[in-house]
């Protein structure tokens, strides 16, 4: 991997933007070189939310997603927007909970119950965007298992970490099952 | 207590002065501005005579005003002064405190400077209760920029913007500081020299916010406008209709009505912004301490 | 080497703005900035420093000069309508020489504008945006670690000035998160403004000796007692309507930042030996002008950058000599127009100059540089 572009986008309040943050955080602790930076509407909670990360052996000049080589939709809202100009070689994980288009064409579409994990399995509907990220590096792998767990633990809140820790494992459980 | 009279040395057209002067004036930047007949002079020195009853060190005293005739106090008055912008002064004055809470911080301002466009920060230093004296010289007019209504005008009377009569209410200044939240409001008058300086040095004294507001006079616009006489009637007004605030307590808000309530208008104890945030830092320092 | 973190402009302002001596932080909040008053509220009291969220954004540019005049470094951030209210102010930090950083994460305007979108609409603002004649140090980064670097440069030029400095941010670098390394503390060059030792009374605050363009004088509190004002003053800091005494104080205001123009202005410039074609960019932009560059390269064109760091004063002598026997200068900036009118004036049939401007709150991409670039060539 010499260079990836990933969107992460979803509706405000699950987490989208911490993902997009602990994504990088994994980066530098790899020693990669990362751009993290998001756009969201005025709404803290319910509005549409897209964060974006880039990962690079090189340093980075345009911090920005140009052409994503990722894209993660947890709406179907962000679904319609954001396949819209997307090149087909783009992997896309949605929510299972979300409906495939008619005519969708990209060749590599994951569909993962990434909410129902959280809320059932997990226990806790919060623990969405850190059961993606599990699922994310175990479909990308982007870092080591143990850097991206020391990224997630350098993000959540003191006293989530063990609820944290389950809920990235069994986002890549997801994967490994799927 | 001996008179330090520090580095001015009295000229001898200045030893006929009060002792006042060369311990806390810039005599070479008097005579000051203001008209004749105005009673911001009186208020300057009621304030210079509560510092000195109180034996404050002129080095370790701030003295900050706005813009407006009021503002020009500060360059009269030998202490770490600054004349600030229109309405910030109490702003201004929060920084010095904050930077060094070591500093006495003394705010003169007027009804326009501090209740017009720097309402919001009275209101606001008020509410913090951070450890500032206001002293409003409250001449009811905007008097630099020749005789505009200000905010305490009372409604009906003239100003050179209120042809027809003042339409607004008018504020009442110490009122709305301690609604508020500020731990000490007064008033006095350009007249009432005694209580005046009695209330100012209490308001100094008081570990919190503070305001005096105190009624001046303004011959020249506000008198003249309103054909309230010469200065020494506008004065004789402050004498005869002047009630204090045990008086007050007694009288129905007819009788109440054209009258000046003076005296201390409200006092609580709590505990003052800067100290506050200075037990933060020093908790903050312990657990760092304990956690290392 | 120190180790890499992860972090975020506004969060490494912060950081560089301690590491500066900044102990008062003033504020209101407001979109983009906001992260800005948030950091500074957890560390500054762990520094000793204080933190204090004003009433409104007036409040708290006076609260800095407040604090300033006390002793203490200070600074406040805004955005475009909180650097609107701010202005008056900043003149009066400018006229009675009393250092402060303001910084101000740009955003879409004019007025409310589009708060969480990016824009580089404020900087022709920086330069006039207070009234009078006053000069003006402006920086503006483009990177995480720059922004923690010019953070210290605009308290370091403000107290060696005696003059407030903005920190030009954007919301491109003001929410980007990189990883940067951090200097080592001593390694950090730290300036302090002039002061006066021993104050005594009878001193001057505002006195030049021959030669001297900055005033030094003691914090409040420190004996030497003086009057400061934000009407034009004689050197003992008192009003003045004397015509020559004004002349003599806006003379020396402007020479003592024209007069530095070496030592103030700062310009990066990348692949210009061999270019025919240059991109002048600041602040954000010049993320996408770097990727647009290495497009153009590959591409065949000789290309290269152009970015102040210094925005104000205006980095002239560099500009002029930069774009001579080029082909062209390609301006990108995030308004509809500002420095490009400075680029023009400086470049004056050099070279033609052309335009990439965007002001509708996306970001100018790569691609839409590069189509500059490649333009009539």
């Amino acid at each position: 991997m010499s260079k990836m572009e990933m969107r992460l986008a979803g509706s405000g309040g699950q987490g989208v933007i911490l993902a997009s943050v602990i994504l990088a955080e994994a980066a530098v602790q790899a020693g990669k070189y990362t751009a993290q930076s998001q756009s969201y509407g005025p709404e803290a909670r319910g509005g549409s939310c897209k964060a974006e990360t880039l990962i690079s052996d090189e340093p980075i000049g345009f911090t920005k997603v140009q052409s994503p080589d990722f894209l993660m939709v947890l709406t179907q809202k962000s679904l319609e927007v954001y396949t819209k100009k997307l090149s087909p070689e783009c992997m896309i994980l949605m929510d299972e909970s979300l409906k495939v288009p008619e005519d969708f064409p990209f060749e590599h579409v994951v569909r993962l119950p990434i909410l129902e994990t959280a809320r059932e399995k997990v226990g806790r509907q919060q623990t969405a965007n850190i059961v993606a990220i599990g699922a994310i590096n175990e479909l990308l792998h982007l870092t080591e298992r143990e850097t991206m767990e020391k990224a997630v633990l350098m993000h959540v809140p003191a006293g989530t970490e063990s609820i944290n820790q389950k809920a990235l494992a069994e986002g890549e459980k997801l994967v490994v099952s799927a | 207590m001996s008179v330090n009279i520090g580095d001015v040395k009295p000229r001898p057209d200045q030893r006929q002065m009060s002792s006042l002067i060369y311990k806390y004036m810039r005599p070479e930047h008097l005579p000051q501005i203001w008209c004749p007949g105005c009673g911001n002079g009186i208020i300057m020195r009621d304030v210079v005579q509560a510092i000195d009853n109180l034996g404050l060190r002129r080095s370790n005293t701030v003295i900050v005003s706005g813009i407006g005739c009021s503002s020009r106090a500060a360059g009269y008055m030998d202490f770490n002064t600054i004349h600030t912008t229109h309405g910030r002064a109490i702003a201004f004055a929060t920084g010095i405190k904050l930077a060094n809470p070591e500093l006495e911080v003394i705010v003169i301002a007027g009804d326009g400077d501090i209740s017009a466009i720097g309402g919001n920060h009275l209101i606001h230093a008020a509410r913090r209760n951070i450890g500032l004296t206001v002293v409003v010289m409250n001449n009811n007019i905007y008097g630099m920029t020749g005789g505009q209504y200000s905010p305490t005008t009372p409604t009906g009377e003239f100003g050179t913007t209120a042809p027809y009569g003042n339409l607004d209410r008018s504020f009442d200044i110490a009122g709305l500081a301690y609604g508020a939240g500020a731990s000490y409001a007064a008033r006095g008058s350009a007249y009432h020299v005694q209580q005046t300086i009695q209330l100012i040095q209490d308001g100094i004294r008081n570990r919190g916010f503070s305001i005096i507001d105190v009624a001046s006079v303004c011959p020249t616009y506000y008198g003249r406008k309103n054909k309230k006489g010469d200065a020494v009637e506008m004065m004789k007004w402050q004498r005869d209709n002047a009630v204090t605030v045990q008086q007050a307590a007694k009288m129905t808000p007819e009788e109440l009505k054209g009258k000046l309530v003076i005296g201390l208008l409200h006092h609580i104890q709590y505990p003052e912004f800067t100290f506050k945030y200075t037990e933060l830092i020093r908790q903050l320092a312990e657990e760092r301490e304990e956690n290392e | 080497m120190g180790k890499i973190v992860l972090m975020q402009g506004n969060e490494a302002c912060v950081e560089g703005a301690i590491a500066a001596g900044m102990r008062l932080y003033a504020g209101y909040p407001i979109t983009p900035s906001t992260e800005i008053a948030e950091l500074s509220s957890i560390r500054l009291p762990q520094v000793g420093g204080k933190f204090i969220q004003m009433e409104d954004e007036i409040a708290s540019i006076a609260c800095c000069i407040g604090g300033s005049v006390a002793g203490v470094k200070s600074m406040t951030a805004t955005s475009g309508p909180g650097f609107s209210l701010k202005q008056e102010n900043l003149g009066y930090a400018c006229l009675a020489e009393i250092p402060l950083v303001l910084v101000d994460v740009q955003r879409t305007g004019p007025s409310t504008g589009m708060p969480t979108s990016p824009s580089q609409g404020d900087v022709m603002m920086t330069r006039w945006g207070t009234h009078g004649d006053h000069p003006m140090i402006v920086l503006s980064p483009s990177s995480v670690r720059e922004t923690y670097d010019l953070a210290i440069r605009a308290f370091n030029l403000s107290e060696k000035y005696r003059t407030p400095v903005i920190l030009l941010m954007d919301e491109i670098i003001g929410h980007l998160r990189e990883g940067v390394e951090l200097p080592d503390p001593e390694d950090i060059e730290i300036v302090n403004r002039p002061t006066v030792e021993y104050p005594e009374v009878k001193r001057k605050p505002y006195h030049m000796k021959k030669g001297q363009m900055v005033p030094a004088m003691a914090p409040f509190g420190k004996g030497q007692r003086y009057n400061i004002t934000g009407l034009i003053h004689d050197e003992s800091g008192f009003p003045t309507n004397s015509n020559e005494e004004a002349e003599k104080l806006i003379w020396r205001l402007m020479h003592k930042i024209s007069d530095n123009y070496q030592k103030i202005v700062r310009v990066e410039q990348v692949g210009m030996e061999d270019a025919e074609v240059v991109i002048f960019c600041y602040g954000g932009t010049m993320r996408a002008a770097i990727t647009a560059m290495q497009e153009a390269r590959a591409k065949g064109i000789r290309c290269g950058i152009f970015r102040p760091i210094t925005i104000w004063p205006f980095a002239e002598k560099e500009l002029a000599e930069a774009v001579k026997e080029k082909k062209k200068i390609v301006v990108a900036e995030h308004n509809y127009g500002q420095l490009l009118y400075e680029v023009e004036r400086i470049v004056r049939g050099e070279c033609p100059v052309s335009f990439v401007g965007k002001y509708n709150g996306t970001v100018i991409t790569p691609a839409e540089i590069l189509a500059k670039v490649e333009e009539e060539l």
